[in-house]
């Protein structure tokens, strides 16, 4: 098969684009690809880092979206006030550009987080101490909520008791931490 | 320079000490991703911010001892030359993106060059300890305790649900990789390595050659690290990489005893033969020579060859790559004279070896 383009070198990338439903074949050689900017996935063929794969990760959603903006213009840019990075720009990159993405982008993130961390979307390690004071306690509440309940339907009323206190301890902390505005 | 001096400033403690199953997990690392509040990630930081985390580091951390690191030095990447950045890099010390694109990157290196902390990385901060052996709830506390005493002068990006905030998506959570380089030459002659790879990533688990990411397994060294930071904790990832990795080192001692009782003489035939290309070859290629390596090593580990010391793979797959036998000659070197280099620094320092045990017979008799 000859390229189609320059009729002359032999054709060696053959795409099928779907468009609206709409099906195109292409054949090009490489040097009219590059030229037509087709060759998108073969370019820098040296950088296939683990970003562009994640990108790819990322743009997972993308063609719904794609189709939808063709039917409405103008969907709503999610943009990080912070760092001014776009929702498409991320996707693209794979990286944030700071912590406020996180925030901004935190609609999107359950499903990414999920196929990267096998299902897992929240952290279970380690805490800063020293700005993660009332985080800390928070935890600890919540392990001895656990606790007590265990105890209590044990019928280990005593013990219920003692920690039922030191509960009713670490919520006064952490009200304290709330006045100083932690 | 004496190749004597030269190994002193060269080699680091993790190259040249043993740890525990040392002879089968050459290193253990844990390195920790971290941001600051304050600050854009590197994604996109301004070259103002970027030269403000570099200052800050330099006057909270430069030239303070931390016990028992001993003092740290902080090394601009801007103001090394390039066969010195890429010294570091075949250390370990720094990453290759550190030293290649990063403009304003720079690397806080203890004494002792068990821990380093590169900055302005792919995140502000990543804090790497290496330790011999398999060390890794060690090398954990100690990169624990690094990290506090950096929390105690900067804010870090850090939210309840998901963890300590990367650029990456892939390290949120705890920020953390942990990773063992093993010496597995008897799983990859019976074949085994295809079997267990693939197996090893079913569990969350990646298993690479031993230069980071998309390289073979030169000298049949292998990085097995974990993939996953969000969910579990620091500990139990670094439970779940040793249990994995102590298999390892079972069916290796394994696949180790059955090659001696199968295949004696041919095996201890290929060792000296590599000995051999070692120690008279005056031109070697880094493939050949790792492999070479990796052969005597086994044939140390299995006690056919006596007089060289174990440490020899560590030091010397360290010591041929390009960036050290540019600095040992002084200059840079091309492709050929690296592979003329590389022989007479293996002859070398293998008839180094020679000598000391020789004068230690003599000091017996």
């Amino acid at each position: 098969m000859i390229c189609q383009e320059c009729k002359q070198r032999p054709a060696t990338l053959h795409f099928t684009k779907i468009i609206n439903g709409e099906k195109t074949e292409v054949h090009l050689c490489e040097h009219c690809a590059q030229e037509r900017g087709e060759m998108l996935m073969f370019s820098e063929n040296a950088g296939f880092s683990i970003n562009n794969l994640l990108a790819g990760l990322l743009n997972l959603e993308s063609p719904l979206k794609e189709a939808k903006t063709n039917a409405f213009q103008g969907p709503e840019i999610l943009q990080c006030e912070r760092c001014k990075m776009t929702y498409h720009q991320f996707t693209k990159v794979g990286r944030f550009g700071c912590s406020n993405c996180y925030y901004t982008f935190s609609r999107h993130l359950q499903p990414i987080l999920r196929r990267l961390h096998s299902g897992n979307t929240t952290h279970a390690g380690k805490i800063p101490k020293r700005i993660g004071g009332a985080i800390h306690i928070r935890k600890q509440i919540e392990k001895l909520k656990q606790k007590l309940q265990d105890l209590i339907v044990r019928e280990e009323f005593e013990k219920a008791a003692n920690v039922r206190d030191e509960i009713r301890f670490l919520e006064s902390q952490l009200m304290k931490y709330g006045e100083g505005g932690l | 320079m004496s190749l004597e001096k030269f190994l002193n400033t060269a080699v680091s403690s993790w190259m040249n000490q043993e740890g525990p199953d040392s002879d089968i997990v050459l290193s253990s690392r844990i390195r920790l991703a971290r941001n600051i509040e304050d600050f854009q990630f590197p994604t996109v930081f301004t070259n103002e911010e970027a030269k403000e985390i570099v200052e800050l580091f330099e006057k909270t951390f430069a030239h303070k001892s931390y016990v028992p690191f001993g003092k740290f030095e902080l090394l601009k990447m801007n103001e090394l030359q390039p066969i010195e950045k890429r010294v570091l890099v075949e250390k370990h010390l720094i990453s290759p993106h550190l030293a290649e694109d990063c403009a304003f990157g720079a690397c806080l290196l203890s004494e002792n060059e068990e821990v380093s902390i590169m900055i302005n990385e792919e995140d502000h901060i990543r804090i790497q300890c290496l330790f011999p052996g398999l060390q890794l709830t060690e090398a954990l506390d100690v990169a624990n305790q690094l990290d506090d005493w950096i929390e105690t002068h900067v804010n870090y990006a850090f939210d309840e649900k998901r963890g300590y905030l990367t650029s990456c998506p892939t390290n949120v959570g705890t920020g953390m990789r942990a990773s063992v380089m093993m010496h597995l030459p008897a799983l990859v002659l019976t074949q085994q390595m295809n079997r267990i790879i693939p197996a090893i990533n079913q569990l969350g688990l990646v298993v690479r050659g031993t230069y980071g990411e998309g390289s073979e397994a030169l000298g049949n060294i292998f990085q097995i690290s974990n993939q996953i930071t969000l969910g579990k904790s620091e500990e139990d990832i670094v439970e779940d990489l040793k249990s994995v990795v102590q298999q390892l080192i079972a069916q290796e001692r394994m696949a180790r005893e059955a090659l001696v009782k199968t295949s004696n003489i041919q095996l201890e035939d290929r060792i000296f033969r590599s000995y051999g290309i070692l120690t008279n070859s005056r031109i070697i290629e880094s493939k050949e020579a790792a492999q070479c390596l990796s052969d005597v090593r086994l044939g140390i580990d299995l006690g056919y060859i006596k007089n060289v010391s174990r440490s020899i793979l560590n030091e010397l797959m360290i010591l041929m790559q390009p960036g050290f036998l540019q600095q040992y000659a002084g200059g840079a070197l091309r492709p050929s004279e690296r592979d003329v280099r590389r022989a007479t620094l293996i002859r070398e320092r293998l008839k180094m070896e020679e000598r000391k045990y020789q004068e230690m017979e003599g000091d017996e008799k």
